[in-house]
C-alpha cells in the first residue's frame, strides 16, 4: 500500500525577482490523499507544476514510480501518470467537452481524427462521474462549476496515477464536492496518489490522509492528519496563531443608503428589490448559478437592465454603464481576476490608478504623479500588498495578492456603494482575514457593504444580514447571528419547491 | 518596497524602454555598419534626407502603434493618406485656398478613423475585416477625388509662390537645418507620446489593449476610446498625405500604398506588441529610423531591391522573434 510513488528532493526554483522554491521536499505514497497547504505565494502550485513538467526546477531531484526523471516536459509527466487540474481552468472554450479531454492525444482512424471514437469514451467516463454533460457540448458554453468537472474528468481519463488538483473545489457546489469526494475515494483505493491543494480546511477532514505544509517557499513538515490539529496546520501554514477566523466589528445600523426596486436583467436576475444600511455588511448566498453575480453586473452596469430602480442615499440614479455608476458611487469589485479584474500585463500603479483617473488627472486629462505615487503607496500599505514596488505587472503577483489589487483599486475612491464578489476565492488565510477586515472598515465607515460569497461560513461569520438568492430570485432574508447554515441551505435550494408547484 | 535603482530597472522592463532601446541601439549598429561599407551613408546631407523620408514611415508608425497597443489594427492607413493627399491636392490645384484644402481633407480623414471607431468599438467587428473595407472606401475617395486621374500640379491653381510655400513648409524647406517634415513628425511623435505616457486617454488605450473586461469593469469607455486612437491614427495618415503632397507638389492616387504594413513594422521593431496592452512609441521611433536606413543604406550601397525588401522582411519577423525568446527563457528559468 504505503509504497512511494513520488519523491522530490532538495527541489529549487527562482522567477525573476522572486525564489518561488527553496530546498523543498515532498513525497506521495500510493493510495493516499496528501494534502498540500499553504498561504498563497508559499509555491505549492509551483511545485506541483514542476512535477507536471509546466515549469523546470532549477536544482533538486524527482522520481516517479522509482523512476529518476530529468527536466520533465507535460506529455513526458502525462505518460508517466502525473496528470494536474490547474487552479485556473485551461480549456478551449470553442470546443466541445470530448475535444477538450483529448486533446493533444486525439484517437485516430488512418489521418482522420475519429470523434465518435472519442465522444463514446468522454460519455463513458463522464457518466461514470455522474456529471450530466454532452461531449459534443461546446465548453465555452458551460458555466464554470461544470467546466471544472470537465477538466476532473479529462485528468481521470489518462488514467493518471498521480493526480494534482489545484483547488478542484472552489467552483462547485455541496453536492458536486461529494461527488468529487466520491471519486478521488475511489482512485485511492485503486492505489492512486492524490495531491489536494485547497485553501478550504474544512474540506480536509473528510478526504485527506496527510498533510505537506509549506511556507514561503519553503518546505515546513509533513505529517499525519489524525496526529495534528486544526489549529496545529493553521498555525505552521502562517507562522503565527491567526485568533479570530471571522472578525466581526459591531456597528449602529444608519440610515438606508442603497436601495434596489424590482430589479430585473435576463433570467438570472428576476424581480430583485433591497435596501442596504449604514454600518451593515449585507451578504448574498446561493448556490452556483443563483444570479448573485448577475445582479451585481446589472446593477454595475456591465449588463444591461430590462426595468428596475437604483436610490443611492434616497436619490434615484441612472446607471447604463459602469461609469454611471463609478459617479454615482457605487463600485464593483468582481469575482473573476483574471478577467475581470486585473489588466495582468500593466504595473500594478496602472492597475490601481485606471478606475481612479478621473481624481487623479487634472482638467487637462494630464495624470498627476504625485497624486498616483501617493493613491498606490496608501493601497499598498493599507492592504498590505506584497510586492517589490508599484512598477511590476500586475499578472506577477500571487493569487492572493492580484485579489488585493482588484480591492485596493476600488478602496482608493470613496464610495457609498461597495460591492465585493467572491473576494476570497482561492486566497489564503491570513489574506482572507485581511480582507474581512477591510470590510469592516468600509462598514464602520458608514458605506453600504455588499458581499457575495459561496462560502457559507465566510457569509455567515462577516455580514449581518443575509440575503439568499435562488435562480434568480430572492428567497429569503435572514439576520445572521440567528439563522443556521441548515436555513440558508434551505432558501437557497428553494427553486426546486417552487418548480414542483408549478408542475403541479 | 525596492530602492530606487531596482524601481528604476523594473520600469524599464515593464514599460518596454527596454526593447525601444534595443530597437535604438540597432539603429546606431546599422548606421555604423553602412557608414564602414560606404561613408556617404554618415555625410550630413545624407542624414538629413534620411531623416526626412523618416518622416512618414514615424507617423504611420505613431498611429499604427497606438492602434497595436489597444489590441487592434488599421489597415486603412495607406488609403487614408492617399485620401488627404489627393483631397488637398485636388482642392489646391483648382485654386482654393490652402487652408479650406487641409481642411476639407483633415476632416475626410477624421471622418473614416470615426468610422474606424464606431465598426470596432461600437459593433465589435473584428478590426482586421472593419478596417479593411474602410481601407477600400478610402482609396476609392482617393481616386474619386479628381475623377480617377492624378492631380496637376498643386501651383497651376495656387500661383506658384504659394504653392512653393505650401511644398517648402511640409517638405523641402528647412528650419533649424533640419527638414520641416521631419520637425512636423517629430512635434506629433512628442505629443502623442505625451497623450499615451501622461494622460487618462493613454491610460484607457493600453488598458483596453491589456484586458478590456476589465477595463469596462474599471468604467473605461470603451467605444470612445477606440474611437479616439482611431482618430490619433486618422490624423497622422492625414499629416503624411500632405507630406507626401508637399514632396509630388501634386496628388497621387496610388500614394500612401502599404504604409499600414510599414506602420506595423515600425512599431514591432521598437518592440510594440502587436497583441495589446504593451510597448511605447519611443520604440517605434527606432522602429522608423530602423526602417529608414535598411531602405536609404541599402540603396546608398547599391542592393537590389529585391535584396532591400528580403532585408526588410527578415529584419521585422527576426525582431518580433529575438523578443519572443528573450521573454521565453526569462519565464523558464
Amino acid at each position: 500500500m504505503s509504497e512511494t510513488i513520488v519523491s522530490m528532493q532538495g527541489i529549487c526554483k527562482s522567477f525573476p525577482g522572486v525564489k518561488a522554491l527553496d530546498n523543498v521536499h515532498f513525497e506521495l505514497r500510493s493510495g493516499e490523499v496528501m494534502a498540500l497547504l499553504g498561504e498563497n505565494g508559499a509555491g505549492k502550485s509551483t511545485l506541483m507544476k514542476i512535477l507536471s513538467g509546466v515549469y523546470t526546477r532549477d536544482s533538486g531531484s524527482v522520481t516517479i514510480f522509482g523512476k529518476e526523471c530529468g527536466d520533465l516536459s507535460t506529455k513526458q509527466a502525462q505518460a508517466l501518470g502525473v496528470a494536474i487540474i490547474h487552479q485556473e481552468l485551461n480549456m478551449c472554450p470553442h470546443l466541445t467537452v470530448a475535444e477538450n479531454m483529448f486533446l493533444g492525444r486525439e484517437k485516430r482512424k488512418g489521418f482522420i481524427v475519429d470523434t465518435k471514437a472519442m465522444e463514446a469514451e468522454a460519455s463513458a467516463i463522464l457518466s461514470d462521474l455522474k456529471i450530466h454533460i454532452s461531449p459534443n457540448e461546446i465548453v465555452g458554453n458551460l458555466p464554470v462549476s461544470k467546466q471544472q468537472m470537465v477538466e476532473i474528468a479529462k485528468a481521470l481519463s489518462i488514467n493518471a496515477r498521480v493526480l494534482i488538483m489545484d483547488e478542484p473545489t472552489s467552483a462547485l457546489t455541496a453536492k458536486e464536492i461529494d461527488e468529487l469526494f466520491r471519486i478521488i475515494r475511489r482512485l485511492r483505493a485503486d492505489g492512486c496518489g492524490i495531491v489536494y491543494i485547497s485553501h478550504r480546511l474544512e474540506e480536509l477532514q473528510h478526504i485527506v490522509d496527510r498533510v505537506t505544509i509549506m511556507r514561503d517557499g519553503q518546505y515546513i513538515t509533513s505529517m499525519n492528519f489524525k496526529d495534528t490539529t486544526m489549529d496545529e496546520i493553521i498555525t505552521n501554514m502562517v507562522g503565527r496563531e491567526i485568533k479570530e477566523k471571522f472578525p466581526r466589528v459591531e456597528c449602529e445600523k444608519g440610515e438606508k443608503i442603497f436601495e434596489v426596486r424590482n430589479l430585473n436583467a435576463g433570467h438570472l436576475v428576476r424581480d430583485i428589490s433591497f435596501q442596504v444600511y449604514a454600518g451593515e455588511i449585507v451578504g448574498f448566498a446561493g448556490l452556483m448559478g443563483a444570479g448573485r453575480t448577475e445582479t451585481t453586473r446589472a446593477i454595475f452596469g456591465v449588463d444591461p437592465k430590462t426595468s428596475g430602480e437604483l436610490y443611492v442615499d434616497g436619490k434615484a440614479v441612472t446607471i447604463n454603464g459602469p461609469m454611471d455608476a463609478i459617479r454615482a458611487g457605487i463600485v464593483l469589485a468582481p469575482e473573476d481576476r483574471k478577467k475581470d479584474g486585473l489588466c495582468t500585463k500593466l504595473p500594478i500603479r496602472e492597475n490601481i490608478a485606471l478606475p481612479n483617473l478621473d481624481i487623479l488627472c487634472n482638467p487637462l486629462g494630464v495624470v498627476s504623479k504625485k497624486k498616483e505615487d501617493s493613491m498606490c503607496r496608501k493601497a499598498v500599505q493599507d492592504l498590505h500588498i506584497k510586492t517589490p514596488n508599484v512598477e511590476v505587472d500586475a499578472g506577477s503577483l500571487s493569487g492572493g495578492n492580484q485579489q488585493k489589487v482588484v480591492v485596493a483599486k476600488w478602496l482608493a475612491r470613496d464610495s457609498r456603494v461597495v460591492i465585493f464578489d467572491e473576494p476570497t476565492r482561492g486566497i489564503d488565510v491570513a489574506a482572507k482575514v485581511e480582507i474581512y477586515n477591510l470590510m469592516n472598515q468600509l462598514k464602520q465607515a458608514g458605506v453600504a457593504v455588499m458581499f457575495v460569497s459561496s462560502e457559507m461560513p465566510e457569509v455567515m461569520g462577516i455580514a449581518d444580514r443575509i440575503i439568499v438568492m435562488c435562480d434568480g430570485r430572492i428567497t429569503g432574508e435572514v439576520m445572521a447571528k440567528q439563522t443556521t447554515q441548515e436555513e440558508v441551505l434551505t432558501l437557497a435550494t428553494q427553486f426546486e419547491n417552487k418548480f414542483a408547484d408549478r408542475a403541479v | 518596497m525596492g530602492t530606487l535603482k531596482e524601481t528604476k530597472k523594473k520600469k524599464l522592463a515593464v514599460r518596454g524602454l527596454g526593447a525601444a532601446l534595443v530597437a535604438f541601439a540597432g539603429w546606431a549598429v546599422l548606421l555604423i555598419v553602412f557608414g564602414m561599407i560606404d561613408p556617404n551613408v554618415l555625410k550630413s546631407g545624407n542624414i538629413l534626407n534620411l531623416l526626412r523620408s523618416m518622416a512618414k514611415y514615424l507617423l504611420v508608425g505613431v498611429g499604427q502603434s497606438v492602434i497595436l497597443i489597444t489590441g487592434n489594427i488599421d489597415l486603412s492607413i495607406g488609403s487614408v493618406v492617399a485620401m488627404s493627399a489627393m483631397i488637398s491636392a485636388t482642392m489646391m490645384s483648382k485654386g482654393i485656398s490652402i487652408a479650406l484644402a487641409v481642411l476639407a481633407s483633415l476632416v475626410c480623414c477624421l471622418l473614416v478613423g470615426a468610422l474606424n471607431g464606431l465598426l470596432v468599438g461600437k459593433f465589435k467587428l473584428p478590426p482586421f475585416i472593419a478596417t479593411l473595407g474602410t481601407m477600400f472606401c478610402a482609396r476609392g475617395v482617393a481616386y474619386m477625388a479628381n475623377n480617377n486621374r492624378n492631380t496637376d500640379a498643386i501651383s497651376t491653381g495656387l500661383g506658384k509662390e504659394l504653392g512653393d510655400g505650401f511644398q517648402n513648409f511640409f517638405y523641402y524647406g528647412k528650419t533649424l537645418g533640419v527638414y520641416n517634415a521631419f520637425w512636423i513628425a517629430a512635434v506629433i511623435f512628442l505629443v502623442v507620446f505625451f497623450i499615451m505616457s501622461k494622460t487618462r486617454t493613454g491610460r484607457h488605450i493600453y488598458a483596453i489593449g491589456s484586458n478590456v473586461e476589465a477595463a469596462k469593469l474599471s468604467g473605461v469607455n470603451v467605444y470612445t476610446t477606440t474611437t479616439k486612437a482611431y482618430l490619433i491614427s486618422a490624423f497622422c495618415s492625414f499629416v503624411v498625405g500632405l507630406i507626401l503632397a508637399g514632396q509630388a507638389g501634386m496628388g497621387n492616387m496610388e500614394a500612401g500604398t502599404s504604409y499600414e504594413m510599414y506602420g506595423v513594422a515600425a512599431g514591432v521593431i521598437g518592440g510594440v506588441s502587436p497583441l495589446g496592452g504593451t510597448g511605447i512609441l519611443l520604440g517605434t521611433f527606432a522602429g522608423a529610423g530602423v526602417w529608414q536606413t535598411l531602405e536609404n543604406g541599402l540603396g546608398i550601397v547599391g542592393a537590389p531591391v529585391g535584396i532591400q525588401r528580403i532585408v526588410i522582411g527578415v529584419i521585422v519577423t527576426g525582431a518580433v522573434l529575438i523578443d519572443i525568446l528573450v521573454r521565453r527563457g526569462k519565464k523558464d528559468k
